[in-house]
């Protein structure tokens, strides 16, 4: 027989295939398909008994929600809150026969591990292969949602794959993927971060934070300028709008004014701002540093709570 | 020559996760491409471009897409560059398939035009999304290229069988009318489009229907007669 016959190493390939397919049978279990926007259904993990977390990008409408499991069954969900920060949001089933997803140890996220992205973007389960390509400590993401570790993917995440879950070879969940958090790239966001926020999203259907209703950019302050407020800042963040009515315009802030410091630390960046203003800041005053028409003054703003935001309409 | 075939009485359920598990599962793809290689080709129609094809029988027959086998007359070409002349002997736009039959005169080489290993009805249905694939082609001219990637999906048709097979595998143009084999050496389906950066594959029992329509041998036809 002049066929080729199969290397006896094969058998190697053979097993992690069946390693592979057997991790997407165990974990797809717990994934389910949402129905919450047109085109294809997005993905989402039981993750608790009657509870389901999925990708807040993809969520895009807050009623009439319902949810594919993997038996076929399908079922309406509440949406128990939303946090676009974090680019998660929590749903509410009644019944739920389908196991709650398996989580990984959190130890397992490491560079270079052979990892699983799954999805139900329609009835059967569909997987993607590849590997933790970055890991880093805790970030913010540019909407101010505190992540606990950064995590990137070499693993296509597929349209109607975000909200599916990051699986290691055993099928035991690492995070929950997503290309809603950086320009459309692979991230997933960690365990640890997902029951944060899923408690905070059970208890109070949101996640608190501060707010001062003004939008900002960042803007080169003249050597003269810096030398006259005070501030080693080369960079202040300009006021460009300010809500109606918000704490900032009830503040007296106008646009045009110039933010260097916030209770005596400077602030170059709208991202330092954010991460001034957590949930324990609201209701309490804050100092604004800022410059208006050139002179130094300050500022008395009570932070607000950030408004709650709805259904968005974003891609993917 | 000699292949380097590891003992095969050594285990390999579990092997994954030993330090040396990577050195061996490398091993395993390199050994695994070298055979899928020898039944696979390069199919050239003329003008720009080359696709793939897969050689269904040692007495000649290249299955590929219809869309790479554009001309009545095509160039075949093994992986070690024995080149022949091919004739179109069936084409199938539906199903985007076609049939060669290689200018056998003085015998083909079985090292350079060795049959594919194919899947069955079974092999189909028991894959699973997860499980490991492995295409052989010419992608972007670059032949013999191997990609490794696992199955997304397979799509199921009207009928029950298999529509499409769709793989989280990282395709190019050229990789068309090539092999799409699983763990287990077996071609399960020809590649023939990039979809949303999925590679779509046509299994194996479509290739056989094929081939049974058109009144050319097929690998269940010719088990059954051996």
């Amino acid at each position: 027989m002049a066929g080729p016959s199969t290397p006896a190493s094969a058998g190697i390939l053979e097993s992690l295939s069946n390693d592979l397919a057997g991790a997407v049978e165990h974990a797809g279990q717990s994934v389910v398909a949402i129905h919450a926007r047109r085109r294809i259904p997005a993905s989402g993990v039981l993750w608790r008994p009657g509870v389901i977390v999925a990708a807040n990008h993809t969520i895009q409408r807050d009623e009439e929600i319902t949810v594919s499991f993997a038996d076929g069954t399908t079922s309406p969900a509440a949406l128990a809150g939303r946090d676009a920060t974090t680019d998660l949001a929590v749903l509410k089933v009644d019944s739920a026969t389908a196991p709650v997803a398996t989580p990984a140890d959190p130890a397992a996220v490491r560079v270079g591990a052979l990892v699983l992205a799954l999805g139900r973007p329609g009835p059967a389960v569909t997987a993607s292969l590849g590997v933790i390509s970055a890991v880093g400590g805790e970030w913010r993401t540019w909407h101010g949602g505190t992540i606990d570790r950064f995590v990137r993917l070499d693993v296509s995440i597929y349209d109607g794959f975000s909200g599916g879950p990051l699986v290691d070879a055993a099928g035991r969940v690492l995070g929950i993927d997503t290309s809603g958090l950086s320009r459309g790239a692979a991230l997933a966001v960690p365990t640890t971060t997902v029951n944060r926020v899923t408690d905070q999203l059970l208890r109070d259907g949101r996640v608190a934070r501060g707010y001062l209703g003004l939008g900002m950019q960042p803007v080169r302050l003249p050597a003269a300028l810096t030398a006259r407020v005070g501030t080693p800042n080369e960079v202040g963040l300009m006021i460009v709008s300010a809500e109606p009515g918000g704490p900032g315009d009830t503040a007296g802030m106008l646009i045009g004014d110039i933010l260097v410091a916030v209770d005596g630390t400077n602030v170059a960046d709208p991202a330092e701002l954010l991460a001034l203003l957590g949930p324990d800041r609201i209701g309490k005053p804050l100092t604004a540093r800022i410059v208006r028409g050139g002179e130094p003054t300050t500022v008395t703003i009570t932070v607000g709570e950030r408004p709650v935001a709805h259904a968005s309409r974003r891609r993917r | 020559m000699t292949d380097p075939v590891p003992d095969a009485d050594a285990p390999v359920a579990g092997a994954i996760g030993r330090p040396d598990a990577l050195d061996a599962l490398g091993v395993a793809l390199s050994e695994f491409a070298a055979v899928l290689r020898r039944s696979t080709v390069e199919v050239h129609a003329g003008g720009a471009g080359v696709g793939s094809g897969v050689v269904w029988h040692a007495d000649g027959l290249v299955v590929t897409n219809a869309h790479v086998a554009r001309a009545d007359r095509v160039t075949v070409v093994s992986w070690n560059g024995q080149a022949r002349d091919g004739r179109l002997v069936a084409c199938d736009q539906r199903r985007d398939l076609a049939a060669i039959v290689v200018d056998a005169a003085g015998g083909l080489d079985p090292d350079a035009f060795s049959t594919a290993s194919t899947g069955t009805p079974a092999s189909l249905a028991t894959l699973r999304p997860g499980d490991l694939l492995v295409a052989l082609g010419n992608p972007l001219g670059v032949a013999g290229a191997i990609a490794l990637g696992v199955v997304h999906v397979v799509e199921p048709g009207r009928s029950g069988r298999p529509r499409w097979i769709r793989a989280d595998i990282r395709l190019a143009p050229g990789n068309s009318g090539g092999p799409l084999a699983d763990a287990r050496g077996r071609v399960i389906g020809i590649n023939t489009m990039i979809v949303g950066g999925l590679g779509i594959a046509v299994p194996v029992t479509t290739v056989e229907r094929f081939l049974a329509d058109a009144g050319l041998r097929t690998h269940t036809a010719g088990s059954r007669a051996a």
